[in-house]
């Protein structure tokens, strides 16, 4: 009875997504010297690898940094956001709850695209900074590295913002009164109690953020310039443009090999217990 | 000393209205072009205002058609996700089997996959299978990385589930049949509409993973890429306008619902 | 309508039996409670009545129908559960309707209406579960198991949630709708006030048995076992032996050097090792051995605790043994107060006095030193 319910769903996972896994990864062990038009050989070759790493290193150190950054900002602005929705807002909270992810619905490119204007030379925005002499006279936002992780801070702070909302919302405050009963300050008080309680959120949110981000190349795009360039612009690139099969799958493989090292670290550090509230 | 303790009370309360004027400040940005005639094609200040863009929103070639075709995209992922993803969920909650972590891990993963990935994963696959690429396979990506969603939105809202109300049911002459439609499936029924919200959402906005598996069929998303390069057609601006006040008016709607007595 | 009886009934988990062997009876329209500690099997044996466990072996049978294995949904029994389990997404009516929708029955608007009646719930049909006080969700539970007209109803411990005040009016309530009703009920309870001012027949039962069954009041006078004689009220047990010989129906025992006598009806022991049983209340102080009336038998000993409870003063007496017996003395205004560490003999007309098993080798058994615990009793 209960593989009847879970083979439906449990084989289309299986067939568009493990397979298809798999036979990336068979992908990068082809020869590189083949094209789409005349095949590939097999020849379980290694190569790929050092050869993709070799060339694009710097996207891909860029990449995480870059999505790093951006998870740490989400969490710097998604948690007062969040703790504010849970704990402050009363009976506002269902309104900005949906205030939230009411931006969702406007296309996501759309949105990135107003970044675009808000962020242009001609803009409010480089005026204002311009002429408080925060921003040099021919400085710009557009094109720079601030203005790519800008834009993934903004993409992916929902991400970061529905888990912290939904850990803090099951909080209750009467523990922060008992800590405070207990000589915790309000600083005491946050770190010794809100911070731990929240945990699982701050986890589930971290990882929803950094994973996509990594592998973002709209951002990099829209707002950056090649110096800019992410590794999913490069993946991108050689997957539809150069049609380089073998180097954009050891690009692939290499990416999600780097985001699981990366995740199980953190996930080590935190404590694997926080896993539960991801899945 | 008042004023003190007014703030710190409530700075938190004032930065997140900050952070969340920061999450709408592009929305905004979007609705006044939307009403903007610009003075150049290339150009986004703010010249005239007009509201020739909401009068006649297909006046821009391709594009209605390619949110038409969103739509239906849109549409028919969210229902096979909803339906795949709620039968996963009934068995991953009401049982214990064996490959039950197994199935949690592969529910999972995709989550966890840059969509980069997916994406030419996939079409590798479709390469590999001589399938040719079009509104199937667009359609095919999207209930895959929408499936993990529903499984765990549903999932959540049924083991918060008090099992002893199935008890009830059957101690009040409810078969199995009648337990689950009369009991469960109203209970599990706003996890399930969530789900189908999200999956509709998820699919709708899609470009990456739908970029790879589209040959030459047009998303929304996609019209836009492609538009971005030439410079945004105003429209576009209202299509993201209409998008954004259709989800608040439904959110409203759903909140202001009068509680039914009868299911 | 028919009894409900269960033979042999057992349930293990693993290696623990939570239900051993079970023999019991319940008669047609009576109101039948099942008393016992937390643990001791009773929710256990109302899921296997109700179906929603299954029995490891033994029968359960109403009147001449075997519902052993049957489905819940096909028992003629129904539950109000502990924590209730309402339907929060239906309203008040519909909970109540549930059982008879399922069941395809006619006129289900009225009837509904007057079962809310009977419950004193006019009026709340259309409300939510969610919105009603803890006493309401009460009645509601009440209502949507009563409505379906079971040959037995199942009650697991269904005031356990109220606070004090609201437990004791419920339990008038619920007597005087079983009255009405004429429905076999089976009430389950740790609370032996709750169990004796409610049932007609009570059953005390101790880890997956039980222990003794019968109306309240003979149970209360004659327990059968030193746990129902600690378990229902307070009991002062003595070690003692039974002696030899006897006349005029008085059994003789020896304690502490001391003969004591006990009339023969209210020997519950097979062997001669033996308690000797007082309930507090039955035991008298007096200030030395020559004031105990004529029929009377005493120990003496010396006041070490006086704890004054409003409608009794509760002493602690240490007899020459060491062991503090539990004296109350009520407050008629007119008794003499022995003041701390005076020498007093404590007596008891032996009609009030019982007898039951000892394991060998077990000591005195007395009330808690907290007085405070049980007033009523
Ligand atoms: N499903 C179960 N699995 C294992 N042990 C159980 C289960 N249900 C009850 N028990 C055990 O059986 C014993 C009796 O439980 P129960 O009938 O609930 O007692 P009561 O209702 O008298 O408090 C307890 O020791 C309890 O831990
Ligand atoms: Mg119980």
């Amino acid at each position: 009875m209960p593989y009847l319910l879970i083979l439906p769903a449990g084989l289309w996972l299986i067939v568009f997504f493990v397979v298809p896994a798999v036979q990336l990864f068979a992908t990068s062990l082809y020869d590189p010297s083949g094209s789409l038009a005349t095949g590939y050989a097999m020849t379980g070759d290694l190569g790929n690898y050092p050869r993709a790493l070799g060339d694009y290193w710097p996207q891909l150190l860029r990449s995480l940094g870059y999505a790093a950054v951006a998870t740490l900002a989400c969490l710097a602005l998604g948690f007062p956001l969040a703790y504010a929705i849970a704990l402050k807002a009363g009976r506002w909270r269902n309104m900005l709850l949906v205030a939230v992810i009411a931006p969702f619905f406007t296309s996501f490119l759309i949105r990135t695209l107003a970044w675009k204007t808000i962020l242009s030379d001609t803009g409010v925005l480089v005026g204002l900074l311009r002429h408080a002499h925060l921003l040099g006279a021919d400085g710009r936002l557009l094109a720079t590295p601030f203005a790519v992780v800008a834009g993934l801070t903004y993409n992916f702070l929902p991400f970061m913002v529905l888990p912290l909302y939904a850990s803090l919302e099951r909080f209750d405050r009467r523990l922060l009164e008992a800590a405070g009963d207990l000589y915790a300050g309000p600083v005491a008080g946050f770190r010794r109690v809100t911070l731990p309680l929240a945990a699982p959120g701050i986890v589930a949110g971290t990882l929803l953020t950094f994973i996509p981000a990594a592998g973002d190349y709209v951002n990099a795009q829209l707002l950056g310039t090649p110096r800019t360039a992410m590794i999913g612009n490069v993946i991108d690139s050689a997957f539809l443009v150069r049609l380089d099969y073998p180097s954009a799958a050891a690009l692939s493989f290499v990416l999600m090999f780097a985001i699981l090292v990366l995740t199980v670290g953190y996930l080590r550090r935190v404590g694997a217990g926080a896993l539960d509230a991801v899945s | 000393m008042r004023l003190g303790r007014w703030l710190a009370d409530h700075w938190v309360l004032g930065a997140g209205l900050v952070v969340l004027a920061y999450l709408l400040l592009p929305v905004a940005v979007v609705a006044g072009l939307s009403v903007n005639r610009a003075s150049s094609r290339l150009s986004y200040d703010f010249h005239e205002f007009t509201l020739d863009w909401w009068a006649h929103p297909c006046g821009s070639p391709g594009m209605c058609a390619a949110v038409v075709r969103s739509v239906q995209i849109g549409f028919l992922s969210t229902l096979v996700a909803t339906v795949l993803g709620t039968l996963m969920a009934f068995g991953l909650t009401r049982h214990r089997f064996a490959g039950r972590g197994a199935t949690s891990i592969l529910v999972f993963l995709p989550m966890a996959t840059p969509e980069v990935v997916m994406g030419s994963s996939l079409l590798a696959l479709f390469g590999a299978a001589r399938v040719p690429l079009g509104f199937a396979t667009i359609v095919i990506a999207h209930v895959m990385f929408c499936v993990s969603f529903v499984v765990v939105t549903v999932r959540a809202r049924l083991a918060g589930l008090d099992p002893q109300l199935l008890e009830a049911a059957a101690d009040l002459y409810a078969g199995p049949w009648q337990a689950f439609r009369r009991v469960t499936l109203p209970l599990a029924l706003p996890g399930i509409v969530a789900a189908a919200l999200l999956a509709f959402s998820l699919s709708f906005d899609d470009f990456i993973v739908t970029n790879f598996n589209a040959g030459t069929t047009t998303t929304f998303p996609m019209y836009v890429w492609g538009a971005a390069q030439r410079g945004i057609p105003p429209q576009v601006n209202v299509i993201g306008t209409a998008m954004f006040l259709i989800a608040l008016l439904l959110v409203a709607l759903t909140m202001l619902r009068p509680r039914r007595a009868r299911f | 309508m028919a009894d409900l009886r269960l033979t042999g009934l057992t349930k293990r988990f693993g290696a623990l039996t939570a239900v051993d062997d079970l023999h019991l009876e319940v008669h047609s329209g009576s109101f039948f409670a099942l008393l016992g500690a937390s643990g001791c099997g009773k929710t256990t044996t109302l899921r296997m009545v109700a179906g929603l466990t299954e029995p490891t072996g033994g029968q359960i049978r109403i009147g001449d129908d075997d519902i052993t294995r049957l489905r819940p949904y096909r028992r003629p029994v129904n539950t109000v559960f502990q924590s209730y389990a309402l339907f929060p997404h239906l309203s008040v009516h519909e909970n109540v309707a549930f059982g008879l929708r399922r069941r395809r029955q006619r006129d289900i608007d009225r009837q509904v209406a007057d079962m809310l009646a009977l419950v004193q719930l006019d009026g709340f049909g259309p409300r939510r579960p969610a919105g009603l006080s803890g006493g309401q969700q009460q009645r509601v539970a009440l209502a949507r198991a009563l409505i379906n007209h079971p040959r037995v109803l199942l009650l697991d411990e269904p005031l356990g949630a109220l606070d004090l005040n609201l437990r004791r009016r419920m339990q008038i309530e619920l007597k005087r709708i079983q009255t009405e009703v004429g429905v076999t009920f089976v009430h389950v309870t740790h609370d032996q006030e709750e169990a004796m001012t409610m049932a007609d027949t009570v059953a005390v039962m101790n880890a997956g048995r039980i222990e003794q069954l019968g109306p309240p009041a003979q149970l209360y006078d004659l327990p059968g076992t030193p746990f129902v004689a600690t378990f229902l009220g307070q009991s002062n047990l003595l070690a003692a032996h039974s002696e030899p010989g006897g006349e005029n129906g008085e059994l003789p025992v020896s304690a502490y050097g001391g003969r004591f006598t006990v009339p023969r009806d209210r020997c519950r022991a097979a062997t001669a090792t033996v308690y000797l049983g007082v309930r507090p209340e039955k035991l008298h102080l007096a200030g030395s051995p020559d004031a105990v009336p004529p029929g009377h038998q005493h120990v003496a000993g010396v006041v070490t605790d006086i704890a004054y409870v409003g409608v009794s003063t509760q002493y602690l007496v240490r007899t020459g043994w060491g062991t503090e017996l539990s004296v109350f003395a009520p407050s008629t205004g007119a008794e003499e107060r022995p003041e701390l560490g005076a020498p007093v003999v404590a007596y008891w007309h032996s009609r009030h006095a019982f007898l039951l098993d000892r394991p060998d080798g077990a000591g005195d058994r007395t009330a808690p030193a907290d007085l405070s615990v049980d007033v009523r009793a």
